[in-house]
């Protein structure tokens, strides 16, 4: 199986004149986690944005490998998830169909039966036919992660991972972040003390 | 899990059922759509009602209903998926050219829903009597589409700006302009009962419009959509 990996060249971008940050230069290879860290407004959300091709760098930039392959725009997007409070599911859709329809578009088909099994390894059973409004923010994360792993991806981004989750999420999330590490690469944005110990490689901003 | 490969129009449908469903659900768009366009044509209908209007003005009065109806509504689809941070979820997983498919659908849906409503109380409410039928519905088919086309990529530009509804009626008005144009003047030739063939020209121009329009769109949608 070919081992996944991300470089990051001469990362530059900044907002009306502002640099957010500059010169970003990093590489992870697959089993290992990129915490990125740093105060407030230092560019954590930005940098998994731009990461995620949901934002132009202002300069450099971010390549995936599979192998020895790039991995282009069109076939990242069944390699790579992201879960952030900016990314919302749909509210006026019930769980079972933001999924059916989140996975169909992805090319990924499950029936019903696997879904709902999902559904409850997430903490989430009997939940399936409620629509995503009803759900608190702790639901809606849990959600938001069994959609980015539905995929299987290789690249999985994580902003602010544990936020909005209870004790029983966190410990999700623990093991989420663990599994994948063997398989796929993770790069978190966090200023969570306990969860930089994820991470083989950190990346401090706003330094 | 089945991985299967699906097609541009698949996943297009994709986004149409989704956007259908939740428009039922909610009726965010065709309300809008609808209460205008029925309070615009009853209110005309009310100030002019009197006058017994020709068929030139009879024709550009139903094209004014329908265009600013359709500048009420038609936006709001990419609006509300940027309002509620759906769109970005939506630009991770899939590409720009189907969700384009997907809304344009979704609004030809809605614009086809709104005429079903507002032609037979067009045609109730200003006594156009003896009119071709035929060339009126291909003049109101063809022009929809292209609406819907030229709506639909403007929308995406629109709703990541803040001032959305003021934007949106600046840039749709010289997009929109030849295609209301000419529309009006197919409807006009419809009202007056002439036959199809001397709509044809008008016909060509729609049709051209149209293909335009949405070659177009599916070359630049990726640009507007990305960031």
């Amino acid at each position: 199986m070919s081992t996944a990996q991300i470089k990051i060249s001469g990362l530059s971008k900044s907002f009306d004149g502002r640099d957010v940050f500059a010169d970003i230069t990093e590489a992870v290879s697959q089993g290992e986690c990129l915490v990125i860290t740093g105060p407030n407004g230092s560019g954590k959300t930005t940098l998994l944005r731009i990461m995620a091709g949901l934002l132009r760098a202002g300069e450099g930039s971010v390549e995936y490998f599979l192998g020895n392959s790039v991995i282009q725009r069109q076939g990242l997007r069944r390699k790579l998830s992201l879960v952030s409070q900016d990314l919302a599911l749909y509210d006026e859709l019930t769980a079972l169909e933001n999924l059916h329809f989140l996975s169909r578009i992805q090319d990924c088909h499950f029936s019903e039966e696997e879904l709902v099994e999902k559904l409850s390894k997430f903490g989430l059973t009997d939940r399936g036919n409620d629509l995503v409004g009803s759900f608190s923010s702790g639901m809606k994360q849990r959600l938001k992660y069994l959609h980015a792993l539905l995929k299987e991806p290789k690249f999985l981004l994580l902003d602010e991972p544990t936020a909005n989750l209870d004790e029983e999420g966190v410990r999700l999330v623990d093991e989420i972040i663990k599994s994948q590490k063997r398989d796929a690469i993770v790069v978190l944005a966090t200023n969570e003390g306990s969860e930089l110990n994820y991470g083989e490689k950190t990346l401090q901003l706003g330094l | 899990m089945e991985r299967k490969p699906s097609s541009l129009v698949y996943k297009g449908w994709c986004i149409f059922s989704k956007d259908l469903k939740s428009e039922l659900r909610n009726r965010y768009a065709i309300n809008a759509l609808l209460m205008f366009a029925v309070t615009t044509l009853v209110a005309v209908n009310f100030a002019v009602g009197q006058f017994g209007l020709g068929e030139k003005l009879l024709a550009a009065l139903f094209w004014i209903v329908v265009f600013f109806s359709a500048l009420s509504g038609l936006a709001q689809t990419f609006i509300k998926e940027e309002e509620t941070k759906t769109a970005s979820t939506l630009k991770l997983v899939t590409s720009p050219n189907s969700i384009y498919l997907g809304k344009l659908t979704f609004n030809i849906a809605l614009l086809l829903t709104l005429e079903v409503v507002i032609v037979p109380l067009f045609f109730l409410l200003s006594n156009v009597g003896g009119a071709n039928l035929l060339l009126f519905f291909t003049v109101l088919i063809l022009a929809s589409l292209g609406l819907a086309a030229a709506t639909t990529l403007i929308a995406a530009i629109v709703s990541k700006a803040a001032v959305k509804g003021a934007l949106f009626a600046a840039l749709s008005f010289p997009i929109l302009l030849p295609l209301l144009v000419t529309a009006i003047r197919g409807t006009e030739l419809s009202f007056r009962g002439e036959v199809f063939m001397s709509g044809f020209s008008e016909l060509k121009i729609l049709l051209s419009y149209l293909v335009v329009m949405i070659t177009v769109s599916l070359m630049l949608f990726d640009f507007v959509w990305s960031e």
